[in-house]
């Protein structure tokens, strides 16, 4: 059984249908680029899936249970976690207090509950240290590379047991060498048994990390191939449009 | 979950205690690097220098004086502090202290007892805050217009309620309020046991004292700060992890209306009287001693400690201009010059900061 299963999405914005039909599947540990022009329903997708607005049309079932989102913290609640594209961290605050951002330990009693920092500076530390990061919990967010933000907000969802993790565009402005970090991130991820879906414009990314790449086109699904049943030529012809369906 | 095990993440790295013991910055560093701990050197510097030149300074009068002088200002920019941080302003404390005075008074003068006046006027001020709250957080208007109407209504209503009178005849808890207005620890001998050289700490010091310990220890160790830091910060992040914007921007603005109140009772209880012009202008001052002790107008970052420090000095400044015997219309332009002063040292975003570029020098200095 597929840990995500989209059935049939519609998603309306008044007469702008912005996705038509659209159907796919992820399964358990299985990491899914999602690929696309500007406008062909990417970013549409990956807030329905995050549980930002309910579709117009069809479900999204997760784990065999039909899902009505209608804010992200239900979605989360299943185990879908979101990577932003602008990463969501705090810049004024730790490595490890971004990753307890929101889920802070306390200790003691109401009304002197009060956070426990060793415990939350140990944790982030094995959970960056499980991603195999340079990143140092105690380190503000602030002065860090991009690989080591991406590092922070994924060690986040891992931090929730994530099922899915949604990762939206996180190799668009980073080095080169941050990106490989990025990827060996995504690596990591899946060989924890955790699914990712990969929305990237890049294509060598796509191809290095995906099992699978599913291309929209105009809120249309026009692909959904295996990784190595196909070619970055034909997936660039389906975004454009060049080749209109395989 | 379950973390992995140990020795998987050995083989693979380095143990996760070298890592997790790595501070990015020694006590040292960050000590240099806080713009309050400068403040601080400045003044001690500025009081050391005023001690030694003039006489009066230096007393033990006097030094009652300045510290009553701050207190209130201290305490409603702890207030400041905590709205600031959330990225926001909050023009309408004077104007809420003005109000509080009025209700409070006329509470008094109707021969209420005192409690039930302070907690009316008290409660006058929590509305104010919460109106500013509500507005500001929950339907998401700019916090310099919504506190800026509150800086005009609430004075209007201050002048209204009080039909433009001084209130001064308090009934028979007159001497209560006074003597919390008035009070002083420790008192000189032979009532007291103090020594003549010991300055008499009024009772606003000391509730300064208190309120700036509770909200460092708060800003230290409370979940409730971390929120607020990261609100400051990047207010869309912290909604995305789950943080509750909203309410914690709304509590902002009620504990700066608190404070203010508080600053309020205990000036109304020092004079024995209230006035609606009560803290006409202070919420210049106010910010100013904020920004002066280190807190970012652009939100995520300022002390409790900064609050008090900056206060603190703003009132030393002016006490010194007064002992040099300078007019005191000149106070305005020094104040103002120190608010552009502390701002240009404390710029973090520019790359070009005065306070980053002596760290710099410092740090070479010491390798």
């Amino acid at each position: 059984m597929a840990l995500l299963d989209v059935r049939s999405i519609s998603k309306s914005f008044g007469a702008i249908r912005a996705l038509h039909d659209v159907s796919f599947s992820v399964g358990a540990g299985e990491v899914v680029g999602l690929m696309g022009d500007n406008g062909a329903g990417k970013s549409t997708m990956v807030k329905l899936i995050a549980g930002n607005f309910p579709p117009t049309e069809g479900a999204i079932v997760v784990d065999g249970k039909a899902c009505h989102f209608h804010r992200p913290i239900e979605a989360r609640a299943e185990g879908i976690e979101v990577v932003y594209q602008e990463l969501a961290l705090a810049d004024n605050l730790t490595a490890a207090e971004n990753v307890f951002l929101g889920r802070e330990i306390k200790m003691g009693f109401w009304p002197f509950r009060i956070l426990d920092k060793q415990s939350m500076i140990g944790r982030a530390g094995e959970l960056f240290a499980e991603l195999k990061s340079e990143t140092r919990p105690r380190d503000l967010v602030k002065k860090m590379s991009g690989g080591q933000r991406q590092a922070v907000a994924i060690a986040r969802a891992r931090l929730s047991n994530a099922k899915l993790v949604l990762m939206d565009e996180p190799t668009a402005a980073i080095s080169v060498r941050q990106v490989a970090e990025v990827l060996e991130l995504i690596r990591r991820l899946k060989s924890r048994g955790v699914s990712v879906m990969l929305i990237s414009h890049r294509m060598p990314d796509v191809f290095s990390v995906c099992d699978r790449i599913i291309v929209l086109r105009r809120g249309s699904k026009v692909a959904d191939k295996e990784t190595a049943m196909t070619s970055p030529e034909q997936i660039t012809g389906l975004i454009t449009g060049a080749i209109r369906e395989a | 979950m379950k973390p992995s095990s140990a020795k998987a993440i050995e083989e693979t790295h380095a143990a996760i205690s070298d890592v997790v013991s790595i501070r990015e910055q020694t006590t040292f560093q960050r000590l240099i690097a806080s713009q309050a701990f400068w403040v601080a050197v400045a003044l001690l510097a500025l009081v050391m220098f005023m001690t030694w030149s003039e006489p009066t300074f230096g007393t033990a009068d006097n030094v009652t004086n300045v510290t009553r002088n701050f207190a209130p200002l201290a305490i409603m920019s702890l207030g400041m502090t905590v709205v600031i941080i959330t990225g926001g302003i909050d023009l309408s404390v004077g104007s809420v202290m003005g109000l509080v005075a009025i209700v409070t008074g006329l509470l008094l003068t109707w021969h209420y007892s005192w409690y039930v006046a302070f907690a009316a006027g008290l409660l006058a001020g929590l509305a104010c805050g919460a109106f500013n709250g509500f507005f500001v957080a929950y339907i998401g208007m700019p916090s310099f217009v919504v506190t800026l109407g509150m800086l005009s209504i609430a004075r209007s209503l201050a002048v209204v309620v009080s039909g433009n009178q001084m209130l001064y005849q308090f009934g028979p808890d007159a001497p209560i309020v006074r003597a919390i207005g008035q009070a002083k620890w420790p008192l000189h001998a032979p009532v007291g046991w103090a020594p003549r050289w010991m300055p008499e700490l009024s009772s606003h010091f000391w509730v300064m004292v208190i309120l700036a310990l509770i909200l460092g220890a708060v800003f230290m160790f409370t979940a409730w700060a971390r929120h607020l830091y990261a609100i400051g910060s990047n207010e869309s992040a912290a909604r995305l992890t789950g943080v509750p914007v909203d309410w914690i921007k709304f509590q902002a603005y009620v504990f700066s209306s608190f404070t203010a109140s508080i600053a309020s009772l205990l000036l109304l209880g020092y004079s024995g009287s209230a006035i609606n012009a009560m803290g006409t202008g202070y919420e210049l001052r106010v910010i100013a001693g904020t920004v002066i002790g280190g807190a970012n107008l652009m939100g995520g970052y300022g002390t409790a400690f900064g609050a008090v420090i900056g206060s603190a000095f703003l009132e030393v400044i002016r006490n010194a201009l007064l002992m040099a015997g300078i007019d005191s219309n000149w106070q305005g332009a020094f104040v103002g010059m120190f608010i552009v002063i502390a701002v240009l040292v404390g710029m973090q975003t520019s790359g070009t900061s005065l306070l980053a570029t002596i760290r710099e020098w410092v740090v070479w200095k010491r390798s």
